[in-house]
Order: structure tokens, then sequence, then C-alpha cells
């Protein structure tokens, strides 16, 4: 690995990675059973150089904003090189928003570029927003068809500058991405994050879960993401390590990647961890009982002896199947984005598949805190990283508070909110808005969230004001979204709901024309995003002199209602 | 060539199959997270049952936000 400590930038420590590891395989890109490219650290660096001088022929330098938005392929690496060969601020935005939301984040992260797919790019083009998106000047469409209308784009794979791009150096502290947490629909959480963040983290979780050259990362999480732009991107390519990107993700073909490309970590959101549980349990439950009695003697002895520390060589000789369908080389399967149950994390470290899980926000670099797996606890979060110090705020009687935590991984700030910084990150701790105590051997346990917003299954985070425009105009007199845990504390982070309140009109009642109404409305929200129940509120909502929703009062006075009772299916 | 309303119907068939839920329960408009309780994984399963009947490949971002059936017939219907 290289030493990141003498580094100041991504870009510097990501152009050393090329020429150290240049003759190792750093990508391979896979589309169900074909595999589309597959490249050297040399060939990545051919490939990207030409794009860089292309970036730079159109006067692209040092701070200003590429945005990508790519479903996780080869290009969208290449792309984010180039860009931080330049001096550039990367925007990786999400492939799944809308594309009016797209422009939104466009128009915010004031970005001059815009790197995309041809599919994507003809959706954008569809919705409202180019417009207030103006300064994207640059537009760089890849796959396109050979006739296709790129409306002034460029096509991707002809972007190409003549002779050497000039190198762009950046300072640690300067803004090396713009990752958005959130806010879509109303307030924009545009994370700031330095190339600082980015090296510290890297030290922070190599020291863990180490990368080096033979090392096979299957990156299925979206690349904009900070848990797989940190350990599919930026930590196995400063580690020499390969990065094997899948272009769908049918479970099919993500089961067969695993032995194909003989898979040494991969990183999952819990949704994903718990179907792939359900799918290897109804084949041991398949088992005819004489087998499965030898199968559950042998997941004892294997339970017996990794209690301490995983021991990966015993573990694959005993449940050798079950390890051969992972590819018989998987060392760790990495959970994040949210909460994932324990019960969840211990069924796979029982069959000798440690599970790294941990606990972090994109304001404070990805992780953390992170299992150390000495020994594995499944009902905690795992201890803070090195570098990181946390610290519980206003515990209570059973010594639960706010996690806080500060860290050179901490973003300098929201993009255009300083407002919204200055109540985040107060006296260089960033408050996290999440609750847990340390259990005495110094693990950390979660135990629901102070804020008001949900984290899906799916490791996305809602904030109910993002939400709320899909209900504006509403034929009632008031409403306003809540997370249901926000007003009725659950102490648990799964399962999260939101909910509509309403504030019916005198005389108005629930009909069925008005549910009829909230329901289609609910329909045009993205799956993840919907309510899941009404709430009749009988009062006026509090309001400020501006008129703005007291959302803290109005959460008090609806604590006070019976959660059971009070939430109405949708 | 089929029409649309004919894979739509196919498609209705199809996933009604593969959830074992009666096929004159679901209607082309139906929301299929919700009518069916499913998650974007298992929608991901029903699409490669539904790839290997028309035959045709159905990129993942071909099915990006679709949530209705109609739509998702519309969006095979143009690669047969």
């Amino acid at each position: 690995m290289l030493d990141l400590s003498d580094y100041s930038s991504i870009g510097e420590a990501l152009k050393d990675a090329l020429e150290t590891f240049a003759p190792e395989v750093c990508l391979i890109e896979a589309d169900r059973d074909r595999e589309n490219h597959r490249y050297t650290y040399r060939g990545f660096k051919q490939l990207a150089l030409p794009l860089a001088k292309g970036l730079q022929d159109a006067g692209f330098g040092a701070g200003d904003r590429a945005a990508i938005i790519m479903t996780n392929q080869s290009k969208w690496l290449l792309s984010a090189y180039a860009v931080f060969f330049r001096g550039g601020v990367l925007v990786p935005l999400d492939y799944k928003l809308t594309p009016s939301e797209q422009w939104q984040l466009l128009q915010h992260s004031g970005a001059n570029v815009l790197i995309t797919e041809f599919p994507i790019w003809r959706q954008l083009q569809t919705a409202a927003g180019r417009s207030a998106a103006a300064g994207v000047r640059t537009i760089l469409v890849s796959e396109a068809p050979p006739n296709a209308d790129l409306a002034g784009a460029h096509r991707w794979e002809e972007f190409r500058g003549k002779g050497q791009p000039d190198f762009v150096a950046r300072r640690r502290k300067d803004t090396a991405c713009i990752v958005y947490s959130s806010g879509t629909g109303g307030r924009p959480k545009g994370c700031m994050m330095t190339h600082e963040n980015y090296l510290e983290q890297c030290v922070a979780l190599t020291s863990l879960y180490p990368f080096w050259p033979s090392v096979r990362y299957l990156s299925i999480l979206p690349t904009n993401h900070a848990i797989d732009f940190m350990v599919g991107f930026f930590g196995p390519f400063t580690c020499g390590a390969t990065v094997v990107h899948l272009r769908t993700l049918r479970p099919e073909y993500v089961r067969e990647a695993f032995s194909k490309y003989k898979i040494t970590y991969v990183s999952l959101v819990p949704l994903v961890l718990k179907n792939l549980q359900k799918g290897l349990q109804a084949r041991f439950d398949a088992l005819p009982a004489g087998k499965r009695r030898v199968f559950d003697a042998l997941v004892r002895i294997n339970k017996a002896v990794t209690k301490n520390r995983p021991l990966p060589i015993v573990s694959r000789l005993l449940l050798k199947q079950v390890h051969a369908a992972f590819g018989g080389e998987l060392r760790a399967i990495i959970v994040g984005g949210a909460f994932a149950e324990p019960e969840n994390l211990q069924f796979f470290y029982d069959l000798g598949i440690p599970v790294a899980n941990g606990y972090g926000l994109t304001e404070a670099g990805t992780a953390i805190t992170v299992n150390d797996l000495k020994p594995f606890r499944a009902d905690t979060v795992g201890k803070p990283l090195p570098g990181m110090e946390v610290r519980i705020i206003a515990p209570d009687a059973e010594g639960i508070g706010e996690v806080t935590v500060r860290s050179k991984t901490v973003m300098s700030g929201y993009l255009h909110d300083p407002e919204l910084t200055a109540e985040t990150i107060v006296d260089g701790w960033l408050m996290t808005g999440d609750l847990g105590r340390f259990d005495p051997t110094g693990h950390l346990q979660l135990f629901g969230r102070k804020k008001n917003m949900i984290v899906t299954e799916e490791g996305k985070n809602i904030y109910p004001e993002d939400i709320e425009t899909v209900f504006d105009s509403l034929s009632v007199k008031e409403f306003c979204v809540f997370a249901a845990n926000y007003i009725w504390p659950q102490r648990s982070m799964v399962g999260e709901q939101l909910i509509l309140v309403l504030r019916l009109e005198p005389g108005q009642t629930l009909t069925a024309d008005l549910r009829r109404d909230i329901a289609g409305r609910n329909n045009r929200l993205l799956n993840y995003k919907r309510v899941h129940g009404v709430v009749l509120f009988e009062e006026d909502f509090p309001r400020t002199a501006s008129l703005k929703i007291k959302r803290n009062v109005l959460a008090e006075r609806l604590a006070r209602l019976d959660r059971a009772a009070a939430v109405l299916p949708l | 060539m089929r029409t649309l309303d004919q894979t739509t119907a196919e498609v209705l068939q199809l996933a009604a199959n593969h959830f074992k839920v009666p096929a004159d329960s679901l209607a082309p408009d139906d929301d299929f997270f919700k009518k069916l309780g499913i998650d974007s994984l298992q929608t991901l399963e029903m699409l490669s049952r539904i790839e290997n009947h028309f035959g045709i490949e159905l990129p993942d971002y071909e099915v990006q936000g679709v949530s209705d059936f109609r739509t998702l017939a519309s969006r095979i219907q143009s690669r047969l």
C-alpha cells in the first residue's frame, strides 16, 4: 500500500498508484456472463490521461466541479481519475434519483461538467431543470448509439485531448468531492469532503481490512455512495488491488461473480444481506435430514472454534460448499449504509464468513466505527476506527446519548449552508443525531435517532421535508411528514417509517377520495421514499411568526397519541 | 409481433406465477412493490423470469424508477 501520509490529494495518490502497480489488474467490468473490460493500472492510466487532456482543453481546472451520474462501471472510475488529475472537485450523484432531482443537485453543486451514460442523458433531457443548471457547459455521454441525437453533449469515447495533460496539485484541506447525503426535495445537504478526509479514512479502514495486489473487491453499492467510493475505488487502487464491476445486479449474476472472480471483499446494504441469508437458509432447509444434521454439527464446530476470532482456513475446510458458493476466497462482507440486524450478521459469522459491520455517516467520511472481529460482536457496531474520537453527550441514566465525532475525516461543512453546518459541527464535533452508548469493552451500541429522518435498509437517507412537496395543494388544512420513530422513539434503528400528519378542515373527514389522492401522490415518489400511514391531528399546527411549522413542538404533541391507534395505514 | 396489451397481459401472468398470486388480482396500473409487497431485489428476480420468457435483455437502467406493470411492459415492448 502507498503511504498516504506522504500525499496531499486523491489525485496525487492515484497518480502514484498507477505507476507503482502498473502491471497489476485494477479493474474488471462484467455484464451478466460477459466480461466487457479488464484493465491493468498501466492500461487505466493510458485511457484516463487523454480524457484528462480533453477536460483541460475544455478549460477544466483547479476547483472546477464535475458531476458523474453513472452506474457502476469502468468509465465511472476513469472519469473520476481524470477529474482529480486536473485538480477538479468531483460531484458523485445517485443515478437512481429522478432526472429533476439530478438537475436540482447539478445546479446546487455548481457543476460545470457532467459525465453520464446515454440512457440517463436521455431521461435528463425529458425533465425540466436544464435551464436552471446552465452552468453545466460540458456534457460527456458514454455508450450512445451511433446515430443518437446527443443534444449538444459529447461522446465520452471520443472526448480525447492530444498530448500529455498537466497535473494540477491540490492541498489536503481543499475540497475533493461534494457528496449529497440527502436533500433533493428541500434543503440539499452537499457534504464538502476534503482530500484529507479521504486520505485519513483510507488509512484508518485499511488498518483493519487491508487490500493488496490480488485482492478482488466486488463493487455492488453505487460508487457515488461514500462507502463504495472508498472501498470500491480509492482504497483498493492505493493498494494495487482489483475492483470488479457488474453492470447488472440480478441476484443470479451477483452469485456467479463471487466464484468466477474469486472475490475477497464485497460491500452490501442490509437489504441485500438479508436476501442472501434468506436464499441460503432455504437451501439449508431443503437438505435431507441426515445431511442437515451433519451440516448443523459442522456449523456448531465452526461457531466454537471461531468464538474469539475468525479462522478463514478452518471455516473453509469445515463448510466447504458454503464457502465455494462465495468463491472460496471471501475474507469479509462489509455491511454499511444502514443498520444491520444482529441476527443477520451472526448468521454469516457462524458460517465462517466475517461481516464487517460498522457505523458511519457521509459527513464523517464514511465509517466511524467498525467491528474488529476480536471477537465478533453482532450486537454492536464495533469500536471507533484509529483517529476517531467518539463521545456520547448528555447521556441518560442508562448512558445513552447523542453520538458525536471529532476526526480528520469529518467534512468541512455543507455547501452553501453555513447555518446547517454550524448546527451540525459544534466546536469541532460532528453531531450525528444518532443515539448510542459504549459498552464496557468500548464497543458502540446504537439505540435510535434524535433527528427527524429515516434510513432505509437499502441505505437511503430520507428526510421528511424532502418529500413534502409531493403533497402540496392537498385539500386539507395543513399537513406535515415525520419519521414515526422521531415522534414515538423505539430504541431501534430498523423498520423505520414515514407518516403523513393531516389537520383536516372543520367538518372534513378522511374520505375515500382524499385517501385516493394521498395514495396517488405517494405513488409518485420512489418506492423507498413513500409514507406508510396517515395520522389525523385534531389541533392547528404550531407555527413560528414567519408561519413555519414548529416541527419539534408538533412532534411533542403528537407523541401524546397512541402510535398503534393513531397511524392509519394507507 | 405482440401488441402492448398482449405484452402487458403476459407480464401480469408471469408476475402472478412468480409470486404465486391469482392472475386476476393484478392490474396493469398496479404498483408492483405495493401490490406484491416486494422489494427492489425481488423485482430483479422477477425481471430475470420476464427476460427468459420474452428472449430479451432488459438492462437494469431500463427499469430504474419503474413501479407499475404497464410501464414495465412498455419497456419490454420497445425491445421486442
